[in-house]
């Protein structure tokens, strides 16, 4: 499943940026010539940023702001790295976007926060992950209660094939929710920004829905628990730029309440959503590993390393 | 450039290229082969299944249901095949109480619990291979455990354990491509809103796998009432039903509907012709309704992820 995605055989010469590779189409044998120089300047200016970001000194919060701490954390999918030594703070109540190459580890990285990764057999991390200063990889932590509390809305939009309703009450019911479920059905819908679209609906199927629809519906699912932490892979990877901002929108209002950590493929999004970014990208093992994280703002504006400034710009990646 | 080299592009040498029909005989060979082939394998069959019904009309004009409800009987003209029905309905209860549960809960470790390791590879291609072992093995089997090792004599319950046995690889192959086709990203939501694996299963994966699962217990049931090779060896044969209470017919000897038909091939009078044709009409009637409710059920809650 996910790990045969992953370790694939190896591509050869990933160093080499994009745009050199997909010159091919010229005829003139004057850029065959030129390449493999400009090539070798690219390689080496780019092993120097390699060597930078190993060295990068992760944003740092204050103790009572920080929510996840990762200290050289690693993930393994048996015995291939996916993501080397990441460390980095994640801050409460913000926004904080990881983004890079497809490859790169990103989806890993957030599947590790949430212990998602534990339904792969062959997947296991080094280092660690600290959530409010406990290691959820220790010993004795129940994996049902850290996803109970670190929610996540997932890549395509995948409610289940009962009613909007019961989507939103199977969380809270499996917690032993004893309180008024229509009455939180009701409040996880408006605060996903659905409630008005479905309210006369409720018995109707989830699938039925739009996907924008059904992306919100998963949401009011995951806040539906109260969690405290929202995990989104790749949320608006499948739906039409007007219901991404839609949730776009909609996280800029959840983050009030919840930690949001998002991966996105699309630089726009993590630059119109987030506060913080942080940026992996892979080395020559295939494996991803962060290469800086900075305020949104600063890291689109001024990047620290070249990597960063090569990829959002647009010249690999 | 075209293929066919000179480029003619004029109204005329364009309209004679395109309209230039010419028939394509490899092409039209192949169709007539297939066609063949299908009208010769479903002829076959047309043929059989009316060589029996016109053997077994006479039998059911002259009898009517009467040919339903009594029991087996030496003398053709009394002879019944209820014994038979009942006898079948016992297995087929049998099969569903123990094939059932069993299959279902093989198949929920198999996919949802044991590890991707070697041994649990090994385990699923074997689940395989017996669902392809012969029926008479099966037959030796319950032969050897049921009737003699666990001194159940050639009773209802030895036959019943044995059918079991034999679609018990079937219901697990069913089941475990029907868990299989919920797809992970279910599970993941379940799981992502802090269900345990359990309750992620009970609510989630089997429901959804649920028309699946029937669809193939189904089959099963069919396959085993049609079975007739295992009930031999494990003394269906010899049997009628000598006792009317329940627990009497469970333990003691029984027949069913194949082997009342493979009794009824074997006897001398001939008219006995039309009463197995009869027999193999009902035997065939069961199996297809069964089937098509199988198939009916299949397309009715047919998911698309």
């Amino acid at each position: 499943m996910v790990n045969e995605d992953v370790t694939s055989p190896p591509s050869t010469q990933r160093t080499i940026p994009a745009e050199t590779q997909t010159d091919g189409l010229a005829p003139e044998s004057a850029t065959i010539r030129i390449a493999p120089l400009q090539r070798n300047v690219d390689e080496e200016e780019r092993r120097m940023a390699e060597a930078q970001a190993q060295g990068a000194t992760a944003l740092e919060f204050e103790a009572d702001q920080v929510v996840f701490e990762l200290e050289a954390l690693s993930c393994y999918y048996g015995s291939f790295r996916a993501v080397r030594e990441i460390s980095l703070q994640v801050p409460k109540n913000r926004i904080t976007a990881l983004i890079g190459p497809s490859g790169c580890g990103k989806s890993t990285l957030l599947r590790s926060f949430n212990r998602m990764n534990d339904l792969v057999d062959s997947a296991h991390i080094e280092g660690s992950i600290r959530y409010h200063g406990v290691d959820l990889y220790a010993d004795g932590v129940d994996p049902v209660e850290v996803r109970r509390r670190i929610g996540m809305v997932f890549q395509k939009p995948n409610p289940f094939p009962k009613s909007i309703y019961d989507n939103v009450a199977f969380g809270p019911r499996v917690a032993g929710y004893k309180g008024k479920m229509d009455e939180l059905v009701e409040r996880s819908l408006r605060r996903a920004a659905l409630w008005d679209e479905v309210k006369d609906k409720l018995r109707e199927p989830g699938t039925a829905l739009s996907g924008g629809q059904q992306q919100r519906l998963c949401i009011a699912r995951a806040i539906a628990v109260e969690p405290d932490v929202i995990l989104m892979d790749e949320p608006c990877s499948a739906l039409d730029p007007i219901a991404t901002l839609k949730i776009e929108e909609l996280m800029r209002e959840l983050k009030e309440n919840y930690t949001i950590v998002i991966v996105t493929h699309n630089m726009q999004q993590a630059a119109r959503a987030s506060d913080y970014t942080a940026f992996l990208t892979m080395g020559d093992d295939r494996a991803g590993y962060l290469v800086e994280m900075a305020p949104t703002q600063q890291l689109f504006t001024s990047p620290e390393n070249r990597l960063t400034e090569d990829y959002i710009t647009g010249r690999f990646g | 450039m075209a293929v066919t080299g000179d480029a003619v592009t004029s109204r005329r040498a364009v309209e004679a290229r395109l309209r230039g029909g010419k028939t394509d005989v490899a092409g039209v060979a192949l169709q007539v082969f297939l066609l063949l082939s299908l009208v010769i394998s479903l002829g076959v069959l047309v043929v059989l299944l009316t060589d029996i019904f016109i053997r077994a009309l006479p039998a059911f004009t002259d009898r009517g249901l009467d040919l339903l409800t009594s029991p087996l009987s030496a003398r053709p003209a009394r002879a019944g095949m209820s014994q038979g029905i009942i006898g079948s309905l016992i297995l087929t209860g049998f099969v569903i109480l123990l094939a059932l549960p069993l299959g279902v809960g093989a198949a929920v470790y198999l996919e949802e619990y044991a590890r991707d390791t070697g041994p649990t590879r090994f385990v699923r291609t074997n689940i395989r291979n017996l669902a392809g072992v012969p029926a008479i093995v099966y037959g030796l089997l319950g032969l050897a455990v049921f009737v003699t090792l666990l001194g159940m004599g050639q009773s209802a319950i030895a036959g019943g354990l044995t059918l079991g046995i034999l679609v018990l690889p079937i219901i697990v192959i069913t089941t475990s491509e029907a868990l299989r086709a919920v797809p992970i990203s279910i599970r993941e939501a379940a799981l992502g809103v802090g269900a345990t694996r359990w309750e992620m299963i009970r609510s989630h994966v089997l429901p959804y796998a649920a028309p699946g699962v029937l669809t193939g217990t189904i089959l099963a049931l069919a396959r085993a009432f049609g079975e007739t090779a295992p009930l031999i060896m494990v003394g269906a044969v010899v049997g009628t039903f000598n006792s009317t209470d329940p627990l009497g017919m469970l333990t003691g000897s029984y027949t069913a509907l194949p082997t009342v038909i493979f009794n009824w091939a074997r006897e001398p009078q001939e008219e006995f012709r039309a009463l197995t044709a009869a027999a193999i009409v009902v035997l065939l009637v069961v199996i297809l309704l069964v089937n098509a409710a199988a198939i009916i059920l299949r397309n009715r809650y047919d998911r698309r992820w």
